[in-house]
C-alpha cells in the first residue's frame, strides 16, 4: 500500500516540478524518465539477478524503433509505446532463452553482440529504418491546445512511463519472483534446493527487464521525434551499465541515481569546459571525449570510496542521524 | 518505498536550481541592444570532423571581425557552437540546448544532412530561424512546410546535374560508377547524376554509412566493375578513406567529388604522404579557391584569418565559415535595427544578395535554396584551383547553362554596408 502511496506523492510532487521547471530542464527531466526505465530494469536483472547485459541499449533502440514506425503507421501514442514494449518483451525472450544457458562473461558476450549488430540492422534495412539517418515521425500536439508547452507534454510521457515501471518492478521485487530473483543472484545451487526452477527465473528477469528498456527506448524516441542509430550505440549500453553501478547497485533507488548521471554528467562537464578557457584545438578534442573519460573516472572514484554506489553512501549516512520512529521500519 | 523518495527530492532540489538565463531585453530572443547570440551545431569530433570542425571557427572570426569594427546596428554577434559529433541523436540534443536553455536567436549554418533533418521539425515548432544550413540537400527548400529554414550550399541535385554534365562532354565514352553516403546527400546527389546521364549511365552504384569505417567492398565493387570515373558524394573524411583504399588495391579511376568533401588542403592532410593521389582530382565549388591568393575576398578572409583566429590552416573550410558569417552580416544589416526573427525572414526573402560566391544566391519567398551554381575545379601539382565557366542549373530537369556574373569585390572595410 505503501508503495502505491509514493508512487501518488512522487507523481504529485514532479507535476508540480514540470510547472515549475522552464523547458529546456523539463525536457532533461523526461530524459531522466526515459533512462530511469531502462536503468532499473537492467538493475532487476543485474543487481536482482546477478545477470549481465551489455545489450539493454540496443534493447532500448528496439523499443524506440517500433514506436517510431508505429507511429507513422497508425499514429496513437499509447498503442505505438505498448507497441513497443511487446516487441522488446519478445526480444527479450529470445535472448533471455539464450542467456538462461549462460554465465558471466559468456553472457555478457551474447548481449555485447546484440548491442552491435542492432545499429547495423538499420543501415541494413535502411528504406524502413532510415540508416544512419535514421526516421522522424509525428507526435500529436498536447490535448490541452497548442499554447501548452510542449517539453512539459513531454515530460509528463516520460514521467508517466518511468514511475509505472518502478512502481511494477517494485512490487515485482518484493514479491517472491523477487525473492527467487535474489536467491538465484546469490546461489543458484542453493536456489535450487529451495525448487527454485533457475533458468525460469533468469529467463523472467531478462524479459522484465528488456520491456522496461523498449518503453526507455520508445520514451526516448517521443522525446527526440526521432530514431536514429547513434543514439543506441555500443557507449549507450556501456553507459547504462555504469550508471547503475554507480547508482547503486541492487536497489531501484539507485537506478534513480544512475538516470540522473546520465543526464547530469555530459552536461555537467560541457559546462566545465565552458569555464575553464581552453585553446580551441584542445577544448575541440575534449569536447567529444570527456564525458566518456568522466563517466570511467567517476565508475573509478565510486567503487573506491564507495563500493554500494549513490545509494550506498545515501544509506551510510542515513544511518549516522537519530532514527526516525515511525518511517524507520523498513521490509 | 521511502528510499525511492529521496533521490526524487534531490533530483527536485538538483534541477529546481539551474539557472534560467531568460530572454534579455529586446523582443526577440538572443537580442538585446548590444548583443545578438546565434547557435549552431558542427561535428567537432567524430567521423566528419575532419575539415568541418573548422567551419565554426572561421565564421566565429568573421564576427569578431565585425564587432571590432563595432558589430552590425550596434550590436556585437555572438556565436554559440555545440558538437553534435555528426550523430542525429547529439543534434537533437544539443540544438534543444541552443534554442530552449541558451535561447539563442537563430541556428546559423548548423552542418550535416542527416544531423539537421532530424531538428527541422522542432526548429519550425519554435519558430526559430534556421539560416543557411550547411548542406546541399534539397530538405532545406521547403518554404511551405519550413517558413524559417533556408540553404547555403548548392543542392547535392544540381551539383550533381554539373558533375554529370561535364563528365558528359569531356570524358565521354567512359564507365562512369558512383560512391554517395547512405541519406539524402548521396541519394540527392546520384539523381543529379543520373538526370544527365540517365539511369543507366552510371554503372555501378554504391553508399557508405559513416559509423563503418571501412570502404574496401565498394571499392572492389568499382574495381570489378571496371570503372574509369567515380563521382564521389563523400565527407572529407570518406573521400580520403576512399582514395586511399584505391590506391591500396591498385585501383586508379578519375575522382570527380562533390564540393563538401573534395577541399585539397582537408584531403591532404588526412592522407598525410599519400596526398600526390588527389593530382588530377576533379570537383566543383562554388566559393573562392584557397589558392586564389589574387582574389581580394581571399585576400580579405586570409587577413581576418590571421588576426581573429589565431592563424588556423587557411583552407575551404575557413573561406566557406567566412562566407557564411558575411551573407549572415548582410541579411541583419538589411533587417535593419528593429531586429526580430520576422524581420530577419523577411530580409533573407527580399533576396538580391552577392558575396564571394561564384553562381547565384537565389533567395525569395518560395526559393530558399541557396547557391544555384558550381564551377569545375582541378587539382594540378598540390594547387586546386578553377577552370571552365561557371555553370547554373535547377533541381528538376532544367538544362545546364553557364552563369556569366562574376562576383563583386568586397567592400573596402570588409563589412558588408547597411
Amino acid at each position: 500500500m505503501r508503495r502505491y502511496a509514493a508512487t501518488l506523492g512522487a507523481a504529485g510532487a514532479l507535476l508540480g516540478l514540470t510547472y515549475l521547471l522552464p523547458a529546456f530542464q523539463n525536457y532533461q527531466l523526461a530524459t531522466v524518465a526515459a533512462y530511469l526505465c531502462a536503468t532499473a530494469g537492467l538493475t532487476v536483472l543485474t543487481g536482482q539477478c546477478g545477470q549481465l547485459s551489455l545489450g539493454h541499449g540496443a534493447l532500448m533502440a528496439t523499443g524506440a524503433y517500433t514506436v517510431a514506425l508505429m507511429q507513422s503507421a497508425v499514429g496513437s501514442l499509447p498503442l505505438s509505446l505498448a507497441a513497443g514494449v511487446a516487441v522488446t518483451t519478445a526480444a527479450g525472450a529470445v535472448i533471455g532463452l539464450a542467456a538462461a544457458r549462460l554465465r558471466g562473461p559468456y553472457l555478457a558476450g551474447v548481449t555485447l553482440a546484440v548491442a552491435v549488430v542492432v545499429p547495423g540492422i538499420t543501415t541494413m534495412f535502411d528504406d524502413v529504418l532510415g540508416g544512419d539517418q535514421g526516421r522522424t515521425f509525428y507526435l500529436a500536439p498536447p490535448p490541452f491546445g497548442y499554447d501548452f508547452p510542449f517539453e512539459r507534454w513531454q515530460a509528463w510521457i516520460a514521467l508517466t512511463a518511468a514511475l509505472l515501471t518502478m512502481l511494477l518492478l517494485g512490487n515485482l521485487t518484493a514479491s517472491r519472483y523477487g525473492r527467487a530473483f535474489r536467491a538465484v543472484r546469490d546461489d543458484e545451487v542453493a536456489a535450487r534446493l529451495c525448487g527454485i526452477h533457475v533458468a525460469r527465473t533468469q529467463i523472467l528477469a531478462f524479459v522484465v527487464s528488456a520491456a522496461a528498456a523498449g518503453l526507455g527506448g520508445g520514451v526516448l524516441a517521443v522525446l527526440a521525434l526521432s530514431v536514429s542509430p547513434g543514439a543506441f550505440s555500443l557507449t549507450l549500453s556501456l553507459f547504462l551499465v555504469m550508471a547503475i553501478v554507480v547508482g547503486g547497485l541492487g536497489s531501484l533507488a539507485g537506478a534513480v541515481w544512475g538516470a540522473i548521471l546520465l543526464v547530469a554528467l555530459p552536461d555537467l562537464t560541457a559546462r566545465v569546459t565552458e569555464v575553464f578557457a581552453l585553446p580551441p584545438a584542445l577544448a575541440q578534442r575534449l569536447e567529444g571525449n570527456l564525458p566518456l573519460a568522466v563517466f570511467g573516472i567517476t565508475l573509478i572514484v565510486v567503487m573506491i570510496l564507495a563500493p554500494g554506489g549513490i545509494q550506498g553512501l545515501v544509506r551510510r549516512a542515513r544511518s549516522l542521524l537519530p532514527p526516525v520512529p515511525s518511517v524507520n521500519r523498513g521490509r | 518505498m521511502r528510499t525511492h523518495v529521496l533521490p526524487l527530492a534531490m533530483l527536485l532540489a538538483l534541477v529546481g536550481c539551474s539557472s534560467d538565463p531568460g530572454g534579455g531585453g529586446g523582443g526577440a530572443p538572443g537580442v538585446t541592444d548590444t548583443e545578438i547570440v546565434v547557435g549552431t551545431h558542427m561535428p567537432l569530433t567524430g567521423p566528419a570532423s575532419a575539415g568541418y570542425s573548422q567551419i565554426a571557427p572561421a565564421t566565429k572570426a568573421y564576427f569578431d571581425f565585425v564587432n571590432a569594427a563595432g558589430g552590425v546596428h550596434g550590436r556585437k554577434i555572438t556565436l554559440k557552437v555545440k558538437d553534435d559529433g555528426y550523430n542525429p541523436a547529439n543534434t537533437q540534443q544539443v540544438v534543444r540546448e541552443l534554442v530552449l536553455q541558451d535561447r539563442v536567436f537563430a541556428i546559423l549554418n548548423g552542418l550535416g544532412t542527416p544531423t539537421h533533418t532530424g531538428v527541422l521539425d522542432f526548429l519550425n515548432s519554435q519558430r526559430v530561424p534556421d539560416l543557411f544550413v550547411a548542406s546541399g540537400s534539397r530538405s532545406w527548400d521547403q518554404p511551405g512546410k519550413y517558413p524559417g529554414t533556408f540553404g547555403f550550399n548548392p543542392d547535392y541535385t544540381v551539383e550533381g546535374k554539373i558533375l554529370g554534365w561535364y563528365v558528359q562532354r569531356n570524358l565521354p565514352g567512359k564507365k562512369v560508377c558512383f560512391l554517395g553516403q547512405d541519406d539524402d546527400f548521396g541519394r540527392d546527389s546520384l539523381a543529379g547524376v543520373t538526370r544527365v546521364l540517365g539511369d543507366a549511365g552510371v554503372a555501378v552504384k554504391q553508399t557508405y554509412t559513416t559509423s563503418v569505417t571501412n570502404v574496401g567492398p565498394q571499392v572492389d565493387a568499382f574495381k570489378s566493375g571496371a570503372c574509369e570515373v567515380v563521382v564521389l558524394a563523400t565527407v572529407p573524411g570518406f573521400t580520403a578513406l576512399t582514395i586511399g583504399t584505391a590506391a591500396r588495391q591498385g585501383f586508379r579511376p578519375q575522382w570527380i567529388v562533390s564540393n563538401v568533401g573534395g577541399d585539397y588542403g582537408t584531403l591532404s592532410k588526412s592522407l598525410g604522404d599519400a596526398a600526390p593521389l588527389l593530382e588530377g582530382m576533379l570537383g566543383a565549388n562554388y566559393l573562392p579557391a584557397a589558392a586564389a591568393a589574387s582574389d581580394p575576398w581571399v585576400r580579405l578572409f586570409q587577413r581576418i584569418n590571421t588576426q581573429f583566429n589565431a592563424g588556423a590552416p587557411f583552407d575551404g573550410n575557413t573561406i566557406y565559415g567566412m562566407s557564411v558569417g558575411y551573407l549572415f552580416v548582410q541579411v541583419l544589416q538589411a533587417a535593419g535595427r528593429d531586429l526580430t526573427r520576422e524581420s530577419l525572414i523577411e530580409a533573407v526573402e527580399k533576396g538580391g544578395y552577392t558575396g564571394p560566391g561564384l553562381g547565384p544566391l537565389r533567395f525569395s519567398a518560395d526559393d530558399h535554396s541557396g547557391y544555384g551554381g558550381l564551377r569545375m575545379t582541378r587539382v594540378t601539382g598540390t594547387v586546386q584551383d578553377y577552370f571552365g565557366p561557371t555553370y547554373e542549373t535547377d533541381s528538376e530537369a532544367g538544362p545546364v547553362t553557364e552563369y556569366p556574373v562574376a562576383p563583386p569585390a568586397p567592400p573596402a572595410n570588409g563589412v558588408p554596408a547597411a
